[in-house]
């Protein structure tokens, strides 16, 4: 099985990808599948209905809400980063989160960079397949350049606001 | 003015360390220049013609005499021994080797400058009224909402990736100090009738290939949920710019495709949608950053100065120089002194390290050590008493800083243009001084009076020529630079984009063409109008027709 990398509560790990994606001419195989939001909406329920886990593939120009009744059961939705400068999918990841409430796996794919590991991890993408062959050690380091952050995001990581009202100092 | 605590300055030191790191895989060739340069543009870093070039940002304009000084040391250690003020309210480094862009910014970072943001398709580096805090006309201080932009953008994780880079501009004013009009988010605040402070919110403004007046998009906007708003504006933008031609890629397009009512209509559905709370700024917060801007160190002085008055008389220069760099200032007995980098000959913005010291040295000394940057590419030194102005002004004409010329025909913004960047099409420095060095004469230029001249050398329009009185853009007609005269744009409180004079001129014709123009308004005008009022009255056809004759 493919390897992919999972965050794990502040680390990153290199993992067996349970998943196998699924290009829409392709035949579904048996297992747990990643499929398109066009395939999903015309099989999904059928697949859903078997003994597996079932991914939603989400391209750059589709919207979380339009999953938003079968979120519950969907396991993975992936975000499709088409280019790396193409940052449509970070608002996606936000609004599945935070608006949505989603608890699944956001996984980001495509044109994955190591530099965009921390924007990553903040707007709460869970597991990445980097295209630039980043290793979790990378992947780890990266999404920890920085002590502190400005805004609240997905990740939960508690603002300089916050901070400076608490107390908190700088760590060396 | 507000000075970064330990918090700030972790985040420029991290910032520092990741870059040092990202030189070092390049320098090592782990990566190659195609990989690099994304990552080098996030820090500022442009490759140009002849050398990188580092894009310094200065927030909302502001600058003290440690910056200042940082920024003399940093051109004359590891540049030429100048730096060049953009209408961005940045400081351009044109001539910087690879090796030494992490020592710079680990020098930047201790006195808290840095380039963070100032390139790449995020929220870039913030401008504000170069006049906050010290002008009667403000409803409040931009500063405090402008820094806590700054912070709330930086690095932030869902917009880092725009669909193209985004400007934000505020002011707090009446007057527009500011050109909030030609910004992708131009925010005014103003205290409605019942007291509250709010912002009239601009969405869609810019310049370039298509030029655009942002509209207004919210009349009025509670000041405290400044953050939630603009977090729902992007949001909207980020997901609905278009991705497919960068031409089309800035939030203008988008305005203008949608409509204002629909695309405002998007951005209160998306804002209404949010946790409004957990984005906006506590109160607490609000009031530390506002502390730091909170005036200290102001005397109570009477209005009128006896020093001033009598400088004036004795001194014909002087006075000259107070009716054109010198404003009232909203404490009796203080003033705002212009300090302009457009002395006749040199390039638009450009400042040496040796003017950098004597700027430091007089904003320590004499105006409560600040300074600031304007987006028409001066200084300003906003708090000088009126007492101190003559002295101060000795030593600005003793650097070849007090050319009395603010707001005349050469206070000129220019762009670096083909003498430096890689994306223009012609030269834009030379013109610039072609023009000044025409109307050298202090007396003919303040016969001609407020005429705002401003040239791009190319459409990407850095040179805000479509603003311009008279605005001039370089193009290139096969492989010669040509330049397109446009006339009537303001960036104002009479906010126009100009019209097309006619066909394109060769270098050589565009400063005797400013000449003509110059001659029609001086003929044409009625008492108390500007070059603008007379060309709106007129319009175009007696400024064509004398342009144009010879070709007739």
């Amino acid at each position: 099985m493919p390897k992919l990398i999972r965050w794990r509560g502040d680390r990153a790990e290199a993992v067996e990808d349970p998943f196998t994606s699924i290009d829409d001419d392709q035949v579904i195989p048996q297992g747990d599948v990643i499929i398109s939001l066009r395939r999903f909406q015309s099989e999904g329920a059928f697949l859903l209905g078997q003994c597996r886990q079932v991914g939603v593939r989400l391209a750059a120009d589709e919207t979380p809400e339009a999953l938003d009744a079968d979120l519950a059961r969907i396991a993975v939705v992936a975000l499709v980063f088409p280019k790396f400068r193409d940052g449509r999918a970070f608002s996606a990841a936000s609004i599945l989160r935070d608006r949505l409430g989603y608890q699944g796996e956001v996984r980001a794919v495509g044109d994955v960079l190591l530099e965009q590991a921390k924007f990553m991890v903040r707007c709460g993408f869970d597991s990445f397949e980097p295209a630039d062959g980043a290793t979790p050690g990378q992947w780890t380091a990266a999404a920890h350049r920085f002590r502190h952050v400005y805004q609240r995001a997905a990740d939960g990581l508690e603002p300089v606001f916050v901070e400076r009202a608490t107390g908190h100092e700088t760590p060396g | 003015m507000y000075r970064y605590d330990d918090i700030d300055q972790a985040m420029l030191t991290d910032r520092a360390a990741e870059f040092r790191e990202q030189c070092r895989r390049r320098l090592a060739g782990e990566i190659t220049e195609d990989q690099f340069k994304p990552i080098r543009l996030m820090n500022g870093l442009y490759l140009q013609l002849h050398a990188y070039m580092l894009r310094i940002a200065i927030p909302y304009g502001a600058l003290n005499s440690a910056k200042l000084r940082k920024l003399a040391w940093v051109a004359s250690t590891y540049d030429r021994g100048y730096g060049h003020f953009t209408t961005r309210t940045n400081l351009q480094l044109h001539w910087i080797k690879l090796k030494d862009a992490p020592d710079i910014l680990d020098a930047l970072a201790g006195v808290g400058l840095h380039a963070i943001q100032t390139s790449g398709n995020c929220i870039r580096n913030l401008t504000a009224d170069p006049h906050a805090g010290a002008t009667a006309d403000e409803a409040d201080d931009p500063r405090v909402w402008a820094e806590a932009i700054r912070q709330w953008s930086t690095f932030h994780p869902e917009f880092s990736f725009l669909p193209r880079k985004f400007k934000i501009a505020v002011t707090g004013a009446t007057r527009d100090r500011a050109a909030i009009r030609i910004y992708d988010i131009g925010l005014r605040l103003h205290r409605a009738a019942d007291g509250e402070l709010a912002f009239e919110v601009l969405a869609g403004g810019g310049l370039g290939r298509i030029p655009f007046l942002g509209p207004t998009i919210r009349e009025r906007l509670p000041a405290r949920h400044l953050l939630s708003y603009l977090q729902a504006i992007l949001r909207v933008y980020n997901r609905l710019g278009r991705r497919d031609n960068i031409w089309k890629a800035r939030i203008k397009v988008l305005v203008a495709t949608l409509g204002a009512e629909e695309f405002a209509r998007q951005v209160d559905e998306e804002w209404e949608a949010s946790d409004k709370a957990a984005v906006d700024l506590p109160d607490t917060e609000l009031a530390r950053i506002r502390a730091g801007f909170a005036p200290v160190g102001f005397e109570t002085l009477p209005p009128v100065s006896a020093a001033f008055e009598t400088a004036k008389l004795d001194d014909r220069a002087f006075a000259r120089f107070a009716r054109h760099n010198i404003t009232a200032h909203k404490q009796p007995g203080y003033a705002l002194i212009d300090v302009s980098l457009k002395a006749i000959g040199e390039t638009p913005g450009d400042c040496s390290a040796e003017q950098m010291e004597v700027i430091a040295n007089l904003a320590e000394r004499y105006s409560l050590d600040e300074a600031r940057v304007t987006y028409e590419q001066n200084l300003i030194l906003p708090h000088v008493k009126l007492d101190d102005a003559p002295a101060v002004y000795r030593l600005l004409a003793d650097a070849d800083l007090a050319t009395p010329n603010i707001g005349l025909i050469s206070d000129i913004i220019a762009c670096p243009g083909l003498d430096y960047c890689a994306l223009a099409n012609a030269r834009a420095i030379p013109i610039a001084q072609d023009i000044a060095r025409r109307f050298e004469s202090p007396e003919l230029a303040e016969k001609i009076g407020e005429l705002k001249i401003k040239i791009s050398g190319c459409i990407n329009a850095c040179g805000h020529h479509h603003v311009g009185h008279i605005g001039i853009l370089g193009v290139d007609k096969k492989g010669e630079e040509f330049y397109q005269l446009t006339l009537g744009g303001s960036g104002e409180d009479d906010a126009s984009i100009g019209q097309s004079l006619g066909p394109a001129l060769p270098a050589e014709r565009v400063a005797p063409a400013i000449d003509q123009l110059v001659e029609v308004y001086l003929r044409e005008r009625t008492t108390g109008e500007r070059f603008i009022d007379t060309y709106r009255r007129a319009g175009l056809a007696p400024f064509k027709e004398a342009v144009y004759a010879e070709a007739h």
